[in-house]
């Protein structure tokens, strides 16, 4: 009896298309989103019982933020177009559209690298006000995130290289793309709340 | 677990970094017996010094200062005996264990969804509790601010409190990773013809108590991690500006909200409550449809409460709050929440009552433990409710009663259901059943020395005593009146001790006795897929032979006409 071949995986799958995988990284993502919803409402619920909270303008660099935004909202594009890629079959366009991916995600870090290096010179560090530790921790957070994901795209720009992904097996592709997307939108909503409001 | 015709696979990978679900089951179900057993040695140690303050503890005195426990000592204790139970021993035991075990096998699926991260799951729990054991022999002691870890006293304390921390991170991503399997697992490898509908109730319990892991273990997280910050980089999160401390200013930049952690922890552990009842529940319905002979009373009545109760324990969070000043509107919405909440507990309990009416009962070992969850969860859900009223929960708040009150739902409730399933499920894992005299030796006594345990406490806590008190309320005027019954709790409390001597001599027999020829794969003649379609133990990794089919409902007993007196799930 060999029972690695006499059973398999349930076929009739009750859950739409979703694999297993796609499930499970939505599960993530809820998981991630409530920490973030943890991190946000807590700020929240200490600047609304704070006497003073300081005008984000007025310490930190909004344009190079609100560049580093921009940048990320590209990746968010070239991640679409590298699933589009291998849906269609084309390896070379997912291998290139990947690497544009790791780059912005890179440079994304660097910059905030660099932010927070100037930041703690000027005298902005963690411990010196509840926003400045709002913000760090936050920020910090969220950067973790996107220095997963930026692992994730490397392992996964990996096995493009192996020639693991074609345009019947893409589903990897997706699930990263999920993750990317949520990374992306959640920073989008931290910019808002952190920079600008 | 037979070996013949599967591939061969190392010592290695078989019984230590194994992928397979039974086996990472038995994993936890061990670690956690073991934790379990540590968190209650924790308890029988304070126990002394609540009954015998000022004397030299004996057997394991000798471990500690002038052989007592210090009033931090103490408080140390405490902390560490609530983390203990709950994180690493009832939680991986009801849903690490029995989840990880059951689930695959009542739902006739191979493996879990994601075998990998499954083991994952086990080892970070392992790291986790090794995390938490190490924080003893830090200078100053483990974690002494209590289980709940209330700031500004967590941020100020002992190196201690920052291993707690970071064990808890270790505990909660496991947790998560366990939970978000379960899930998959259950949604996307249900065997063919398994509907919803169909699912055994255990399975449900499972499927609502993840949802309720995932769900409110995020935010824990991030009210740990700010408290890390608090205590290591200097933040003041939850710390409010002037506080003082030993006399003097704390020079922090303050600004932060103590209650903000409390709505943090709450929002986490309330569901957290129900995270240890439910799959109680689950494997208690099992068993007493099984042991009546009789389906389950309205099955879909208790799966809606399932799920009703898991939404509502999300919005009940405040009621530990009622003393904190947070203004009579949030006490007002809270209140009502709490007094919903315990309607579909009520429609659980009273399901299981109704399904006993006119069965046949055997009463064995398993259904005599699941027999006893009923009234003893019902006290402990009854005394809940004046603690859901903020009126009474003022004079009750932080008393003895509070602890009588979740000892009631937790340890007679849940760790007698986790006993029933062990002794219902160990002829699945190793093909004996237990001792059956053995059994009820454990039951009785533990069934009278338990309650000797936590009836008192309501008498106390009425009285106004402190759960506080490291001496037990000598120096406590209000205390004088109930005085006397430490020392029977205490005595209860070693005796409960003594009666678990039975269940250990058990389990170490029949797994060590020799039986010959195969073993019967079906002792209890249970309808579900576990014990219908697999031998026992269930061979290698793999599960079943041939995949099941699912023609019916989960408890299909004193059927008329059938052959036996219950039809198989998986019988046309």
């Amino acid at each position: 009896m060999n029972q690695q071949n006499t059973i398999s995986i349930p076929t009739n799958d009750p859950f739409g298309k979703a694999t297993n995988g796609k499930l499970g990284m939505w599960l993530l993502i809820i998981v991630d989103g409530l920490s973030f919803a943890g991190l946000l409402i807590a700020g929240a619920a200490l600047r609304a019982s704070s006497d003073s909270w300081p005008i984000a303008g007025e310490l930190l660099n909004i344009p190079l933020t609100a560049f580093n935004t921009f940048l990320l909202i590209c990746t968010s594009f070239t991640m679409v177009m590298a699933l589009s890629s291998i849906q269609r079959g084309d390896e070379k366009g997912l291998k290139t559209y990947l690497l544009y991916t790791l780059l912005g995600g890179i440079l994304f870090l660097g910059i905030q690298a660099w932010e927070y290096y100037h930041l703690i010179h000027g005298g902005f560090t963690i411990s010196s006000s509840m926003y400045a530790s709002t913000f760090y921790v936050t920020t910090c957070f969220h950067g973790l995130h996107v220095f997963s994901g930026v692992i994730y795209i490397s392992c996964i720009l990996w096995q493009a290289m192996q020639g693991k992904y074609s345009a019947d097996n893409w589903d990897h592709v997706e699930i990263l793309g999920l993750f990317w997307h949520f990374v992306d939108l959640v920073w989008i909503l931290v910019f808002t709340i952190i920079y600008l409001i | 677990m037979s070996s013949q015709d599967h591939h061969e696979e190392s010592f290695i990978s078989k019984y230590i970094f194994s992928q397979d679900h039974k086996w990472i089951g038995i994993q936890y179900g061990i670690t956690s017996l073991v934790f379990l057993l540590f968190g209650f040695t924790l308890m029988m140690v304070m126990r002394w010094q609540l009954a015998y303050p000022d004397t030299v503890i004996p057997f394991v005195g000798w471990m500690f200062e002038d052989g007592m426990l210090s009033p931090d000592m103490y408080n140390s204790f405490g902390a560490m005996h609530g983390t203990i139970m709950i994180f690493l021993g009832v939680v991986p035991m009801v849903v690490g264990a029995f989840g990880n075990y059951l689930v695959p096998l009542q739902i006739g699926a191979p493996d879990m969804a994601f075998p990998k991260l499954n083991m994952a799951s086990y080892w970070t729990y392992l790291a986790g509790g090794v995390i938490m054991v190490y924080s003893f022999f830090v200078p100053g002691g483990a974690a002494n601010s209590g289980w709940t870890s209330y700031p500004p006293l967590a941020d100020i304390a002992t190196t201690g409190q920052t291993i707690w921390l970071f064990g808890m991170v270790f505990l909660i991503t496991s947790s998560l990773l366990g939970s978000m399997n379960i899930i998959v697992t259950i949604v996307q490898l249900r065997a063919e013809g398994l509907t919803w509908g169909r699912l055994p109730f255990f399975v449900w319990a499972q499927f609502v108590t993840s949802f309720l892991l995932v769900l409110a273990f995020p935010p824990l997280e991030a009210a740990g991690v700010l408290q890390l910050m608090d205590r290591l980089a200097g933040t003041s999160f939850f710390l409010p500006s002037g506080l003082v401390v030993g006399g003097e200013i704390l020079n922090v930049s303050g600004g932060g909200s103590p209650l903000l952690w409390q709505h943090l922890f709450w929002f986490l552990a309330h569901p957290e409550v129900y995270v240890l009842i439910l799959p109680a529940m689950g494997v208690v319905a099992e068993i007493i449809a099984n042991n009546t002979r009789k389906p389950l009373w309205g099955y879909k009545s208790i799966v809606f409460a399932s799920v009703w109760l898991g939404f509502m324990s999300f919005i009940v969070w405040a009621h530990h709050m009622f003393i904190t000043g947070m203004g009579q509107g949030m006490s007002l919405f809270f209140q009502t929440t709490t007094m919903i909440i315990s309607i579909p507990s009520v429609i659980i309990l009273s399901a299981l009552f109704i399904t006993l009416w006119g069965g046949k009962i055997r009463f064995n070992t398993p259904m005599l433990f699941a027999l006893a969850f009923l009234p003893m969860f019902g006290i402990g859900g009854l005394t809940g409710l004046p603690l859901g009223l903020a009126p009474t929960d003022i004079h009750l708040h932080d008393t003895y009663y509070v602890i009588g009150h979740f000892h009631y739902v937790v340890a007679p409730g849940t760790i007698f259901a986790i006993f029933a399933g062990i002794y219902f499920w160990f002829p699945k894992i190793t093909g004996k059943k237990l001792n059956e005299g053995l059994g009820k030796i454990h039951f009785f006594f533990s069934l009278i020395f338990i309650n000797g345990v936590f009836m008192p406490m309501f008498i106390q806590g009425l009285a106004g005593v402190s759960r506080r008190l490291a001496d037990g309320g000598v120096s406590y005027a209000h205390a004088a009146g109930v005085l006397e019954w430490n020392e029977f709790m205490s005595m209860s409390a070693w005796l409960l001790g003594v009666a678990q001597i039975p269940f250990i001599i058990n389990f170490f027999m029949t797994i060590f006795k020799k039986v010959d020829g195969v073993a019967d794969p079906n002792p209890w003649q249970s309808t579900t897929i576990e014990w219908t379609d697999t031998t026992s133990p269930p061979l290698g990794h793999g599960n079943f032979e041939i995949a099941p089919v699912v023609h019916r409902g989960p408890y299909e007993y004193s059927v008329e006409g059938a052959s036996e007196d219950f039809i198989p799930q998986t019988k046309k």
